[in-house]
C-alpha cells in the first residue's frame, strides 16, 4: 500500500557508467573500474586495481579472490545490506568470507527494483529481499557463468563438466581445480551473458548461505563508531544550516527581527522558505543560537488551525454514524443483509492517536550547489536514493545529470526517509550561499514538523448466525490520509463470507506519512480486538475462534498453532497475569503474536512479561536477522501501543521531544521474546514490518482477559488504562 | 571567541567556540570525532554518551567551558584501539545493532557499569541503561551482550579508561 510513493527515476536516466546491454536484458560492464562508490563504511574499503575484474554490474573480483557485491537497497537497520548479497553469493557459489559489500551506484535502470514499466531504487514496505530475490539469484548465476565460461575455454573442456564449490571451480575428470581469484588472470568477459534458466538455479535444499546464520556486514562499523551516517559527513568549506519552523503545519512565517539576527556573529545568510526561515552560519552552535533568538509571526489562516485532535474524534464518530457511505474498498457478499438477519450482532469503535517516527538520527543532509547554480552534490541517507537527482534537479531547475548523490547509512528510516523534504532544504540553503551546507533538524524540528501516522476511528460491526459462525464484518475507517489509513484492513485469511470495507475521508491539514507497517498498526488493532470481543461474546476461546476462521488459510493457521504451542496457550498463566493473541499479515509475511501481561492497577501501568511470535516469511535468507527484525518490531510496537501519542490543539503540535513523547525504554522490555520461523520453500516475503501490527491486539486482548475491560483507544497510557478499569 | 583546551582520548585539543557550546558539537563538528551521536539535545536519549573521568555523561548537555579543566574525556573512538573492548566483541557476537545510530552511546553507557560492577544483575543492567533509547528495538540483545561481556570478564572490572 504505497499511495504516496515518491516518483522515482524512469528509464531515461543518464548513466554515469558505460554499460553494454545484452540479449538477456542484463547488462554487464567491462570498462568502469573505480567508479562504484563505497559509501557508508568509512574509509576502510579496499582500493580498486587494474587487475580487478568486473564480472557483471553486480560483482567485482580481485586476483586474491576478494569479491565485491553491490547492495542496491538503503541500509536503515533492516539488514538487507547483508541479506541481498547473500542471495547473489549463493548462486555464485562464493566463499562468503571473501565477500565485501558496497552500495550500488545510484542507477535505477541497472540496480532498481522492477516495477513493471520502469525500475526504482526505493527501500520501503519491506520490499527488498522479496523484490530482489529472483533478480539477484539470476545475477549470481550469471556471474558464475562468466567464471565457468572462462575456465571452460581456458582448459578446453565442456562447460557442463565444471562444478563450483565455495570459491572454487573444479573439473572432476582431469582432477583440476582453480580458485575464483586465479581465474582473473585469464578471464574473458563475454559480450553477452545468457539468462540462466530457473531449473539450473539451486534448489532450496542445496542452499549453503541462504538460511544459515551469517554475521551482518555492517555491524563491526556500528560498534566502533566508524559507520558513516549523513550527519557525520564534513565537506571542506562547509557551513551549517538550521530552519526555524512553526508548530502549525502549513503556517507561513513573517520574520520580525531580521536585523538583530543578521548582526549576530557568524550568521552568513537568512533564507525565507514558505514554511520557515533558514539560517546559515559558520558553525552549528552559531546557527542554533540564532534559531533560539529568531522572532517569527506565524500565519493562522491555515487548515490545520481548525484541527484539535482529541476533539476530532467526536467529529469522526459523527461521520461514522451517517447513513451515507464513504469510498467503498471491499464489498464481498452482502453485509447489510447479514447484519439484518443475524442471530447476534456486535459493534465497537476503536481509535488511535497520531504517532511520530522518532527515527534516532534526526533528519539532515548536506548539499553543495555550484556557484553557477547549475550542478549539485548531495550527501544524505534516504530510503529513495533513486529519486534524489530528479527531485533536487527540479528544486534547483537544473538537469538531473548534474546532480551527484552519495548515499549513507540511515539512522532509522521507518517510512520517514522516503520523502526528500530535508534534502531539498539543504539544496536551497546551499544555493543561497553558493557553499556546501549541512542542514540539521533538531529533535524538536523533527518531531513537531514531523509527518505522522494518521489518527483514525474505526467502526466495526459483525453478524453471527445461529450456529455461532461469524458471517459478516463491516469495517468503516474515518480519517485523513487515504491509503495510509486502510492498509491491513482486508481480511483475506479469515473465512468471513460477507465483508465490507470503506473509508470516510476528512482533511485536517496535518503532514502525514507511512510509518512502519502503515495502516496495519491501527487496523490490526481494531480487527484483532474485535475478533476477540466476538469470541468472548460467543463464549468461545479466542484461539479456537480464530482457528475456525482460518480453516481455508493453512499457512496462517500454522503460525497461529505454532504461537499457541510456544505460549502453551492451553495452560493457565501465573496468578495475576493473562495472555492475548492476535494475527496479522504484512508485506506477504504471516504472523501470530501472543503476549502475557500483568497490570499495576494503582498506576494503570501494563507490563508485558513475555512475547511469543510465529512467522511465515517464506524462504528465510538471514534467520538471525529475521529474529532481530521481529524483536525490533515487537518492541517498537509496544512503544507505540503503550505510550506514543502526538496531540494537536488548534493546529499546534503539543509535544516537542522525548520528555513529552516517551519511547519504550529498556526497563520496560519483556523478560523474553521468542520467535519461531515456519520452514518454507515459498518465495521470501518482507520481514521488517511483520511483527509490529499484532502487538496492539495481543496486548488489548490480554488486558481484556485479565480485567474484563476493553482498551479501545491507542495508546494505552496509564490514564486510559485507569479510565477503562473504572468503566 | 574564547579558546578551550580539552583532553579527549588521551590527546590535548584546542577549540575556539562560545563557552556554552555543548561538548557534543565540539567533539563532532570541531574535532571530527563522529562516533558520538546527536539524538535529542536534552539528555533524554543517550546517543551522545561519553566518559568524563570515567563517568558516563551526556555530551549534549555539558557546556565546553565546564570540560576544560583537565578532565579525561573518552569517546567511542577511544574506548579501544581496534574495536576489541569486551563489550564491542560481545556486541558483535550478539549482533546487536540495527540502524546502529544509538549504539556508540549504548556501549559507552554499558562500559561504565562493568567498570564498577563486574557481575551486574538483570535489574542492575536495565536500570543502568535506562537513559539510552533505541528506536530499532535492540534492547533484548543489548541486555544479552552486557551479560555476555560480564561473563567473559569473569568477575574482573573492565578498567581500560
Ligand atoms: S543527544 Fe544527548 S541525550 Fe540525546
Ligand atoms: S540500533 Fe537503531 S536506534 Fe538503536
Amino acid at each position: 500500500m504505497m499511495n504516496a510513493t515518491p516518483s522515482d527515476r524512469k528509464s531515461s536516466t543518464l548513466s554515469r557508467r558505460q554499460f553494454l546491454a545484452t540479449a538477456g536484458g542484463i547488462t554487464i560492464t567491462i570498462t568502469a573500474y573505480g567508479l562504484a562508490p563505497s559509501m557508508g563504511l568509512s574509509q576502510k574499503e579496499g582500493k580498486r586495481k587494474a587487475e580487478d575484474k568486473q564480472l557483471t554490474v553486480w560483482v567485482r573480483l580481485e586476483p586474491n579472490g576478494q569479491l565485491t557485491i553491490y547492495n542496491p537497497a538503503a541500509e536503515m537497520g533492516q539488514g538487507s545490506m547483508t541479506a541481498l548479497p547473500v542471495i547473489l553469493a549463493e548462486e555464485l557459489d562464493a566463499d562468503w568470507s571473501k565477500v565485501r559489500i558496497e552500495n550500488a551506484p545510484i542507477e535505477p535502470d541497472v540496480y532498481g527494483l522492477d516495477r513493471g514499466d520502469h525500475k526504482i531504487m526505493l527501500t520501503v514496505g519491506s520490499w527488498s529481499v522479496k523484490g530482489y530475490f529472483n533478480s539477484l539469484r539470476q545475477a549470481g548465476a550469471q556471474a558464475r557463468y562468466v567464471l565457468l565460461n572462462s575456465v571452460a575455454n581456458h582448459w578446453q573442456v565442456p562447460l557442463s563438466e565444471l562444478k563450483t564449490d565455495a570459491g572454487l571451480v573444479t573439473h572432476q575428470k582431469s582432477g583440476r581445480q582453480v580458485s575464483y581469484g586465479e581465474i582473473t588472470s585469464f578471464i574473458k568477459i563475454p559480450a553477452s551473458i545468457p539468462e540462466i534458466p530457473e531449473e539450473q538455479l539451486k534448489r532450496p535444499d542445496q542452499f549453503r548461505l541462504i538460511g544459515s546464520v551469517l554475521p551482518r556486514y555492517d555491524i563491526p562499523a556500528k560498534v566502533d563508531g566508524s559507520a558513516l551516517f549523513a550527519m557525520d559527513v564534513q565537506v571542506p568549506g562547509m557551513l551549517y544550516g538550521v530552519i526555524e519552523r512553526g508548530t502549525i503545519h502549513g503556517s507561513q512565517p513573517t520574520l520580525q527581527n531580521e536585523q538583530a539576527i543578521r548582526s549576530l556573529e557568524g550568521i552568513v545568510e537568512l533564507v525565507m522558505l514558505e514554511y520557515g526561515v533558514g539560517i546559515v552560519a559558520t558553525s552549528l552552535e552559531k546557527a542554533l543560537n540564532a534559531k533560539k533568538r529568531i522572532k517569527i509571526q506565524w500565519s493562522e489562516d491555515v487548515k490545520a488551525v481548525g484541527h484539535s485532535s482529541q476533539e476530532a474524534f467526536a467529529l469522526y464518530e459523527k461521520m461514522a454514524n451517517e447513513d451515507q457511505s464513504g469510498e467503498i474498498l471491499t464489498e464481498k457478499g452482502n453485509v447489510s443483509e447479514s447484519l439484518k438477519t443475524a442471530a447476534k450482532t456486535y459493534s465497537a469503535d476503536y481509535k488511535n492517536d497520531y504517532v511520530y517516527h522518532a527515527q534516532m538520527e534526526p533528519l539532515n543532509a548536506i548539499a553543495s550547489v555550484a556557484a553557477d547554480g547549475m550542478s549539485a552534490e548531495i550527501w544524505a541517507g534516504t530510503q529513495a536514493p533513486g529519486s534524489v537527482a530528479d527531485t533536487i534537479a527540479e528544486a534547483l531547475q537544473i538537469d538531473p545529470s548534474r546532480v551527484t548523490f552519495h548515499q549513507h547509512f540511515l539512522g532509522g528510516g521507518l517510512g520517514r526517509r522516503s520523502n526528500h523534504d530535508y534534502i531539498i532544504e539543504a539544496a536551497r540553503l546551499s544555493k543561497a550561499v553558493s557553499k556546501p551546507v549541512k542542514v540539521l533538524w533538531t529533535r524538536e524540528d523533527d518531531l513537531r514538523y514531523g509527518m505522522y501516522r494518521p489518527m483514525s476511528l474505526q467502526r466495526l460491526q459483525a453478524s453471527v448466525d445461529a450456529s455461532g459462525s461469524l458471517t459478516g464484518l463491516s469495517h468503516c475507517v474515518v480519517g485523513d490520509g487515504g491509503g495510509l489509513l486502510t492498509s491491513g484492513a482486508n481480511n483475506e485469511f479469515y473465512a468471513i463470507p460477507h465483508q465490507h470495507l470503506e473509508v470516510r475521508a476528512v482533511e485536517n491539514g496535518i503532514r502525514l506519512k507511512h510509518w512502519r507497517a502503515v495502516g496495519h498498526g491501527p487496523n490490526k488493532f481494531a480487527i484483532e480486538s474485535f475478533i476477540d470481543e466476538i469470541a468472548t461474546g460467543q463464549g468461545i476461546d479466542p484461539y479456537a475462534f480464530r482457528r475456525t476462521l482460518m480453516k481455508e488459510s493453512p499457512r496462517a493457521l500454522q503460525t497461529l498453532e505454532k504461537a499457541a504451542e510456544m505460549a502453551q496457550w492451553n495452560t493457565p498463566p501465573k496468578e495475576g497475569r493473562a495472555r492475548g493473541i492476535a494475527f496479522g499479515e504484512r508485506s506477504g509475511s504471516l504472523c501470530t503474536g501472543i503476549c502475557e501481561i500483568s497490570l499495576d492497577r494503582e498506576k494503570g501501568k501494563i507490563r508485558v512479561h513475555h512475547f511469543w511470535s510465529a512467522v511465515d516469511a517464506g524462504i528465510v535468507v538471514q534467520p538471525d536477522n529475521v529474529v532481530a527484525q521481529m524483536e525490533g518490531g515487537i518492541l517498537m510496537g509496544m512503544s507505540s501501543v503503550l505510550s506514543e501519542s502526538i496531540t494537536i490543539n488548534q493546529g499546534k503540535v503539543q509535544q516537542s521531544n522525548f520528555h513529552d513523547y516517551p519511547l519504550l525504554r529498556i526497563t520496560d522490555i519483556p523478560e523474553r521474546i521468542d520467535i519461531a520461523m515456519i520452514p518454507s520453500e515459498e518465495p521470501p516475503q518482507g520481514i521488517g514490518e511483520a511483527s509490529l501490527p499484532v502487538v496492539a491486539g495481543a496486548i488489548a486482548n490480554a488486558f481484556a482477559a485479565l480485567t474484563g475491560k476493553r482498551l479501545r483507544h491507542l495508546p494505552f497510557t496509564p490514564d486510559r488504562v485507569l479510565e477503562a478499569l473504572k468503566g | 571567541m574564547p579558546t578551550f583546551s580539552l583532553k579527549i582520548n588521551g590527546q590535548n585539543q584546542t577549540v575556539d567556540t562560545e563557552p556554552q557550546t555543548p561538548l557534543l558539537w565540539v567533539i563532532r563538528e570541531h574535532l571530527g570525532l563522529m562516533g558520538t551521536k546527536f539524538g535529542c539535545g536534552i539528555s533524554q536519549c543517550g546517543a551522545c554518551t561519553v566518559h568524563v573521568d570515567g563517568h558516563a555523561m551526556k555530551a549534549c548537555s555539558l557546556p565546553v567551558s565546564a570540560m576544560a579543566n583537565g578532565q579525561e574525556i573518552i569517546t567511542i573512538e577511544g574506548l579501544s584501539e581496534d574495536g576489541s573492548h569486551p563489550l564491542q566483541k560481545a556486541w558483535i557476537k550478539a549482533q546487536v545493532p540495527q540502524c546502529g545510530y544509538c549504539q556508540s552511546g549504548q556501549i559507552m553507557q554499558a562500559a561504565t557499569l562493568l567498570n564498577t560492577n563486574p557481575n551486574p544483575t538483570r535489574e542492575e543492567i536495565l536500570d543502568h541503561m535506562r537513559g539510552n533509547l533505541c528506536r530499532c528495538g535492540t534492547y533484548m540483545r543489548i541486555l544479552v551482550a552486557i551479560q555476555e561481556a560480564a561473563k567473559a570478564s569473569q568477575g574482573q572490572t573492565l578498567n581500560n579508561d
